[in-house]
């Protein structure tokens, strides 16, 4: 089974230095693409590759290089990397950005080249300071080696790249609002349209891809877009990079085929359940997807399978809610953080939030009533799709709608036995 | 008064960007780390330098959840309080930090040896419960080497 994106990784040796790197075979993707393909070549093989967006929405990434517009060749554009990775119970680029820093790097490069931006930036989240330490070494190495700078091998193309990192806030994660927060201003989404594809940093031309999206481009330059299909066991292409935590005899995080199925990671990979834990459910892909539950174990992890369960892919990292955590309880710490890391801007959301995660813990409290269920999936409406700017409130509302759905019985034993059943468990302390 | 050092620092990082003002937020993290938090003296400081008015730069300094408004201890506990640690028992860890340091969330200790903080996922979900002490991921955390880990902090 290949691994490209983690191949070369393993927790025993440091990170790969240039010297490593090019010992694997790193940056032949760079002599190829800058010497002998043009950029459109570039964006046809990756638009080829059908390479959607590891970042959560999953859109065809070389769709969103074609956006850019390529007449203008004196135009200033920029390449950003979205390393802000925040979403709870999302532990993937972490792996990527610690162990392998130049295939990004050279990620980078190529992609760079495809939609011809000469200034790059890796925006990192602050709390990646391991990483942060890493990607300076190595960013300095590719200069110094020349694939980073002026003219680089020849070619006549040119490419900045600096390390921008965050000081906090989830939002940040989101593009348009990361731009803000690059542009030194308040981390507040932008209405779209214009899309950052056309207008996007200090309003140039700018493309924003998750770290895992961009760690795949040399490998499918290397080897070909048809090559990158048939990694996929699933509706969609290449391999992914999947996660378990929670109360699992073996958490962690897997780069397989696209579309192993939930059973698989868990049964197989994390080792199953820890003795005297029950599956209930699993947010597929980070805090902002719907449950999957018993009865999707055999779904394949891919943007198409997932979707069709009523759920989203997402980052592919899974949370698991097993039968010692109060489903309630679950749900109340999702909206917390939601309406703790909504930006304010919009109204459904920046009142909605706190509305949902008040309701909740007094739910958790037993001092719930019935009408709290239907008040609650009025929220999941009003704060879903087209009502807000950014799609950090229809987020938030995944988990709490298919959490009414499944674990309904568990919300009115809430709210009839005037307490959580889950209280007596752990001598009435809410210490889990 | 901002020193002739931290000055050296913003004029880089200006030096960089397009507009003086994009550069704020690597201004409030620069007298941050010279000062240890951006207090109502120093954030009029640097809004003078970077050619902002004071409202506008502390919207973007309050925004921020890692630039500091009010004085912290030397040592600053964030403890994440995300989903996988909520299954894993970050309350349990929380629990035992409140007993031994006698401070909740968003307080510091009389001595200010430490901030406690809560914060959002640290993004080591498959060794939960974790937390961080100023620039160290500590993870798979329980009571007994929770002792340990805060002995390493003066």
């Amino acid at each position: 089974m290949e691994k490209p994106l983690t191949q070369h990784i393993s927790s025993n040796h440091p990170w790969l230095n240039l010297k490593d790197y090019t010992n694997v075979g790193g940056y032949q993707a760079v002599h190829r693409a800058l010497k002998s393909m043009t950029p459109e070549e570039v964006t046809k093989i990756v638009q080829d590759s059908e390479l959607k967006g590891r970042g959560g929405a999953g859109f065809n990434t070389g769709m969103k290089w074609s956006f850019v517009p390529m007449d203008d060749v004196r135009q200033t554009k920029y390449l950003i990397t979205n390393a802000d990775e925040m979403e709870p119970g999302t532990f993937k680029d972490r792996l990527l950005l610690e162990g392998n820093p130049h295939q990004l790097i050279e990620g980078m490069i190529v992609s760079a080249y495809a939609i011809q931006a000469n200034i790059s930036y890796i925006f990192l989240r602050w709390a990646y300071k391991k990483a942060a330490r890493i990607i300076e070494e190595a960013i300095a190495e590719a200069y110094a080696a020349g694939y980073l700078g002026k003219d680089i091998l020849g070619s006549g193309f040119n490419l900045e790249m600096h390390l921008h990192t965050g000081v906090g806030r989830y939002i940040c994660g989101e593009e348009t609002a990361l731009l803000n927060a690059l542009e030194g201003k308040r981390a507040i989404p932008r209405s779209k349209p214009p899309f950052p594809q056309v207008s996007g940093l200090f309003g140039k031309p700018t493309i924003v891809n998750n770290v895992e999206t961009l760690c795949n481009i040399p490998h499918i330059v290397n080897n070909g877009a048809d090559w990158f299909k048939a990694l996929s066991m699933g509706s969609d292409a290449g391999t992914k990079l999947y996660g378990i935590s929670g109360q699992v005899n073996k958490p962690g995080l897997w780069e397989l085929p696209m579309g192993t199925t939930v059973r698989e990671l868990i049964e197989e990979h994390a080792g199953g359940m820890k003795p005297g834990f029950k599956f209930r459910g699993a947010l597929p892909g980070g805090a902002s997807t719907d449950f999957l539950v018993t009865e999707h174990l055999d779904v394949k992890m891919d943007y198409q399978s997932v979707a069709a369960a009523g759920s989203r892919l997402g980052t592919g990292t899974m949370v698991i809610l097993d039968d010692h955590t109060c489903p309630v309880g679950f749900v109340h710490n999702l909206e917390h953080f939601f309406a703790q890391e909504s930006c304010g801007w919009c109204t459904p959301c920046r009142e909605g939030l706190p509305w949902t995660e008040k309701i909740l813990l007094s739910i958790e409290n037993g001092e719930g009533r019935l009408e709290d269920l239907e008040l609650l999936e009025m929220h999941t409406k009003y704060l879903g799709p087209g009502n807000t700017f950014c799609a950090l409130a229809p987020g938030a509302m995944e988990p709490l709608q298919s959490g009414l759905k499944y674990f309904r019985a568990d919300f009115e034993k809430h709210i009839h036995e005037k307490k959580c059943p889950w209280d007596e468990q752990r001598n009435g302390s809410h210490l889990y | 008064m901002l020193s002739p050092k931290e000055i050296k620092r913003l004029d880089q990082e200006i030096a960089l960007v397009p507009t003086r003002k994009s550069a704020c937020i690597e201004a409030l993290k620069i007298i941050q780390q010279h000062r240890g938090w951006v207090s109502d003296e120093s954030l009029r400081d640097i809004a003078e330098y970077m050619e902002m008015s004071v409202e506008e730069l502390d919207s973007v300094a309050t925004f921020y959840n890692l630039i500091f408004r009010k004085p912290v201890g030397r040592n600053i506990i964030l403890l994440c309080d995300s989903i996988s640690c909520y299954v894993m028992g970050y309350k349990k860890i929380y629990q035992h930090l409140q007993d031994h340091l006698h401070i909740k969330f968003g307080e510091t200790t009389a001595d200010a040896r430490f901030t406690l903080l809560p914060n959002a996922c640290l993004g080591c979900c498959d060794h939960a419960p974790t937390l961080m002490i100023n620039n160290d991921l500590y993870k798979d955390l329980t009571n007994d080497n929770l002792d340990e880990i805060l002995k390493e902090y003066r």
